[in-house]
C-alpha cells in the first residue's frame, strides 16, 4: 500500500490487502484460528512420521524408521504372499501328471499362465514371443510336431530336449548328407525333391517325380513314412503336408537332401524343474495345435 | 398495534458480523454460536426433511430385494469385490458406469436449477452438514437447554452438573457419530452378515477403519466445527454467486419496509417519528446457525436455512404487522421495492410514508413475489438438460443389452498354416451373460465361407454353432480357433461374425470380426 492508512472496505467494514484488480479488491479477512492449530498439527504429524518412516537422508543412506518399514521389504512380502497362494497350485502340478491338469480347469488356468511367463523367459529366443517360430525354428501354432504332439510327448521334448547330448533321454535322429556324402547323385535328389514337392500338393516335374518316387522308397520312406506322412517317434518329419521347417521350394528342399540342417534344443528339464516343464507343455499344448 | 413490551429484546451479537471482524488480527478464533430454537413453517419443513433424509441413510441398506439365488438380495449395494452395483431392479456392471455418470450430471445441473430458483437450498434444507448439525443441535439442546441457558452454561465453572450435562452430550454425539459411520459401511456389504461379523470384530479391517473416520468427521464436523465448515471448508459458497441471478429466490431483510428499525415504536411515534417494521429485537440473530445478521444483507455464511424468517414472522404476529420482513425475495423485486421507499431515488434515506399508505397498508407500487418469475430462459434450459438427461438416462437403461460378446483378435502370429494347408486365425471371445441366472449361450460363426471353429476346453467336433452355458452374472472367456480350408481362403483381410444369441429371452449380439490369411 502507498500510505500507512489502513484501506477499510466500506460494504464489509474489513480490512483489505491493498490489492485490487478490475476494482475488485481483496478483503484481509483473518485466517480462522484453528486452521492455524491445523497446520501446526500437520507439522507435528510430519514429525512423527519421519521418526516412523524412512526419511532423513544421510552420506551413506536414509534413516530407516523405527517402525522399520521399507518399500523393498514391502514388495517382499507381497512377493512371499504371492508365492504363498502359488505354492498350492505349484503342489498339485507337482503331483498330478500332465494329462491330469490338463483335465482340470483351475490347474490349467494357473498352468497356462505360469507357462506363459516362463516361455516369454526361455523359449521366445527361438520359437518367438507368439511361438510362431521362423525358418528354422518350429511354429509351435500348428499341428505338425516333429517329435508328436500330445501333452506326454511335448513335456517330454520340453523336458530332454532335442539333440542335447549330455541328456541320454534327448531326442536324437541325424538325417543322411545324401549329397555331401555322396549317397545319391545330383540328378538323384533333384527327382527325390519333385517327389516330395508331388506328396505335399505342389507344382512338380512329372517325370522326374517318378523317378524320385523309387528312391524315395528306398532311401527316405523309413523315417518320413512312405507317404511322407512323418514318423513322430524317429523324429522324422512330416513331408505331405504345407508345413516347411527349411522351405518347401525345390531348390530348399534339393539343400535340406543335400546336406541336412538339424536342429537342437536345450533339455529344460534339470534346469526348470519338472513343475514348471509340465506348465510349459500345458501352455504349449493348447495354442491350437495339440494333439 | 400491540404492546411492545410483549417483543423480548434479545441481547445478541452477530459474532460473524463484518465490521465486528474488523479487530483485524491475523488469526480470528473462532466465536461459538449458540442458536436459538426456532418455530414455524421452514422449521417445520426441515425437521421433515431431516427425518426423511437420515430415515432414507439409515434405512436403505436393510432393504431387501428379491434378485434370485444367484444375486445378492440387498436392495442396494456397492459389491466392490465382484464389480457390480444394484439399485432395486437395476444392475450395473463396470463397464456400465456411464449410467452412475449421467446421474452426477444430472445432480450437478439439478443443484444449478435448484440454485438459480431459490438460492442455496441444498445448504439450508439438505446438505449432510446442515442435516447432522441439526440433529447434534436437538441433543445439545436436551441436554444443556436452548441459547440462554447454553450461554450461562458455557461460561460457569466445571461443576459436577456442568460436566455431567457436557459428558452426555459428547456421549449422545458420539453414539450418532458411530451410528452415522456404521450405516456407510453397510452399502458396500450385506448389512446383516456385516453388522454381525462388525459387532463380533471379524469384519475387515477397512469396515472398522471406515467407521473409526466417518465418526471422528461427524463429530467434529457436526458437533463441534459446524458453520465452520460451511463458512471456510465448503467451496460451494464460493461458487453460488455465479448461479444466483436477480430473480433468484434468496433470504432476504426487506430494509425498504423495515428501517428505519426501532425499539419502542409507540415512544418514538409520540415524538413523531416514523419507524418502520423491524423492532430491532435480534431475534433473527439468534436462531442464525452460522452467526450473521441477515439485516447486513446478502452475505456468503448465509446458507438460506430460512429459521430467520420463521423467527420474524413470529414477532411480526407478536407486532401485529404483515409476515415477510424477513422473507424469500428476489433481487429485482427487493431493488424495486428499495426505490419506491427511498422515493424513487436508487440512493437515500428509507422513508415509510413511501412504503405504506395512510391506513397502514402498503401502497400499489410495492411488488411481491409472483410464481411466474421461477420460469426463465436459465430456469428452463437448466429443466430441459436435466430432464433430456434423465430421460435419455432412462431410455438407456430400459433398451440395454444383457447379453454382449466381445472379441480379441490373436495380433501374434495373425494367423497360423495348418498341415492341410488350411488357414487357421485365434480369437479370444468374451461371452458376458449380465443376469443373475445360468443361461446357455449359442456361439454362431457367420459369414466364413468353409470355416469351422473350434474351443479349448470344450470337447466337441469342430463347427459353426456352440451351445455355451455360462454362469449367473458372470464373463466366460473362451480361447476360439476359426479355421477356413486352403481353397475357400481369400488373401488378407476378410470380415465376418461372431454371433451369441439366447433363445428364450430372444436376447442377441454381433461383434464383427476380421479373418487374416497371407495377401
Amino acid at each position: 500500500m502507498a500510505d500507512d492508512k489502513k484501506d477499510i472496505d466500506a460494504v464489509s467494514g474489513v480490512e483489505t490487502t491493498g490489492h485490487e484488480w478490475d476494482g475488485i479488491k481483496e478483503l484481509n479477512n483473518p485466517l480462522p484460528r484453528w486452521w492455524l492449530w491445523t497446520f501446526y498439527a500437520t507439522i507435528v504429524w510430519t514429525i512423527g512420521y519421519t521418526i516412523a518412516y524412512p526419511a532423513w537422508p544421510g552420506i551413506t543412506g536414509a534413516t530407516a524408521g523405527v517402525l522399520g518399514w521399507s518399500s523393498r521389504g514391502q514388495l517382499a512380502e507381497e512377493m512371499d504372499a504371492a508365492r504363498a497362494e502359488q505354492a498350492v497350485y505349484l503342489s498339485r502340478i507337482e503331483q498330478a501328471d500332465v494329462n491330469a491338469i490338463a483335465a482340470d480347469p483351475e490347474l490349467v488356468q494357473f498352468a497356462v499362465a505360469g507357462g506363459s511367463s516362463a516361455f516369454k523367459v526361455y523359449c521366445v529366443q527361438c520359437h518367438g514371443s507368439g511361438a510362431a517360430g521362423g525358418e528354422g525354428y518350429p511354429n509351435l501354432n500348428d499341428d505338425d510336431w516333429i517329435w508328436g504332439g500330445t501333452l506326454e510327448d511335448i513335456a517330454w521334448t520340453i523336458r530332454h530336449g532335442i539333440r542335447h547330448e549330455p541328456d541320454l533321454d534327448t531326442r536324437f535322429n541325424d538325417m543322411p548328407a545324401y549329397g555331401r556324402d555322396q549317397i545319391l547323385d545330383r540328378d538323384q535328389i533333384s527327382d527325390v525333391a519333385w517327389y516330395v514337392r508331388q506328396m505335399s500338393g505342389q507344382e512338380y516335374d512329372e517325370e522326374a517325380a517318378a523317378r524320385g518316387a523309387e528312391t524315395f522308397e528306398i532311401e527316405c520312406s523309413a523315417c518320413h513314412g512312405i507317404d511322407g506322412e512323418g514318423v513322430p517317434e524317429l523324429g522324422g518329419p512330416r513331408l505331405n503336408d504345407a508345413i516347411w521347417l527349411y522351405g518347401g521350394s525345390h531348390a530348399e528342399i534339393v539343400a535340406q537332401i543335400n546336406n541336412p540342417q538339424q536342429g537342437v534344443m536345450p533339455a529344460w528339464g534339470d534346469r526348470l524343474g519338472e513343475t514348471t516343464v509340465k506348465q510349459l507343455a500345458v501352455y504349449v499344448h493348447q495354442l491350437g495345435g495339440g494333439q | 398495534m400491540l404492546d411492545q413490551t410483549a417483543v423480548e429484546k434479545l441481547d445478541v451479537e452477530a459474532v460473524n458480523k463484518g465490521a465486528k471482524q474488523n479487530a483485524q488480527p491475523l488469526y480470528a478464533a473462532r466465536q461459538k454460536v449458540h442458536p436459538k430454537r426456532a418455530e414455524g413453517t421452514y422449521r417445520r419443513l426441515k425437521w421433515i426433511i431431516m427425518a426423511v433424509t437420515l430415515g432414507i441413510y439409515y434405512i436403505t441398506p436393510w432393504l431387501r430385494w428379491d434378485r434370485g439365488p444367484h444375486a445378492p438380495d440387498q436392495a442396494v449395494l456397492i459389491d466392490m469385490a465382484n464389480r457390480r452395483f444394484y439399485f432395486f431392479f437395476v444392475e450395473i456392471w463396470p463397464q456400465e458406469f456411464i449410467y452412475i455418470a449421467g446421474l452426477l450430471v444430472m445432480a450437478g445441473v439439478g443443484l444449478f436449477l435448484i440454485t438459480s430458483v431459490v438460492g442455496r437450498a441444498w445448504c439450508g434444507y439438505t446438505c449432510p452438514q446442515t442435516v447432522w448439525t441439526d440433529l447434534f443441535l436437538v441433543i445439545e439442546r436436551f441436554f444443556e437447554g436452548d441459547r440462554n441457558a447454553r450461554i450461562r452454561l458455557d461460561k460457569e465453572p466445571w461443576t459436577g452438573s456442568k460436566i455431567a450435562k457436557k459428558l452426555a452430550k459428547h456421549a449422545t454425539w458420539l453414539v450418532i457419530a458411530v451410528a452415522t459411520g456404521g450405516a456407510w459401511i453397510f452399502y458396500f456389504a450385506d448389512a446383516p452378515t456385516l453388522a454381525y461379523n462388525f459387532a463380533t470384530g471379524q469384519a475387515p479391517f477397512i469396515a472398522y477403519a471406515t467407521v473409526a473416520v466417518l465418526t471422528a468427521t461427524t463429530y467434529v464436523f457436526g458437533g463441534i466445527m459446524r458453520e465452520q465448515v460451511c463458512i471456510y471448508m465448503c467451496p460451494w459458497p464460493r461458487i453460488q454467486a455465479a448461479m444466483l441471478d436477480e430473480n433468484s429466490l434468496v433470504v432476504t431483510y426487506n430494509d425498504w419496509r423495515g428501517e428505519p428499525r426501532m425499539r419502542g415504536q409507540k415512544k418514538a411515534k409520540a415524538q413523531g417519528l416514523l419507524p418502520g417494521d423491524c423492532v430491532d429485537c435480534n431475534a433473527c440473530v439468534a436462531v442464525c446457525p452460522t452467526g450473521i445478521d441477515i439485516r447486513d444483507g446478502q452475505q456468503l455464511e448465509c446458507i438460506t436455512c430460512a429459521l430467520c424468517i420463521d423467527a420474524c414472522d413470529a414477532v411480526m404476529d407478536k407486532v401485529g404487522h404483515e409476515r415477510g420482513l424477513i422473507s424469500y425475495a428476489t433481487l429485482a423485486d427487493y431493488n424495486h421495492n428499495m426505490r419506491v421507499a427511498m422515493g424513487g431515488e436508487n440512493s437515500g434515506a428509507i422513508d415509510p410514508s413511501n412504503v405504506r399508505d395512510q391506513n397502514g397498508n402498503f401502497v400499489d407500487a410495492i411488488r411481491g413475489f409472483k410464481w411466474r418469475e421461477m420460469l426463465r430462459l436459465r430456469t428452463i434450459i437448466y429443466t430441459a438438460a436435466w430432464a433430456a438427461i434423465g430421460i435419455a438416462l432412462l431410455i438407456a437403461l430400459g433398451t440395454r443389452d444383457r447379453l454382449e460378446v466381445n472379441v480379441l483378435h490373436d495380433r501374434n502370429p495373425v494367423f497360423t498354416t495348418l498341415s492341410d494347408g488350411s488357414i487357421r486365425n485365434g480369437y479370444t471371445v468374451k461371452i458376458l451373460n449380465m443376469v443373475a441366472e445360468p443361461r446357455t449361450i449359442t456361439l454362431t460363426l457367420d459369414g466364413l465361407p468353409g470355416a469351422v471353429m473350434a474351443i479349448n476346453g470344450i470337447d466337441a467336433e469342430p463347427g459353426t454353432t456352440f451351445d455355451i452355458p455360462v454362469e449367473p452374472d458372470k464373463l466366460r472367456p473362451l480361447r476360439v480357433f476359426v479355421s477356413q480350408p486352403r481353397d475357400m481362403v481369400a488373401p488378407g483381410s476378410t470380415p465376418f461374425s461372431f454371433i451369441v444369441e439366447e433363445g428364450e429371452a430372444g436376447e442377441t449380439d454381433i461383434y464383427n470380426a476380421n479373418f487374416e490369411a497371407p495377401e
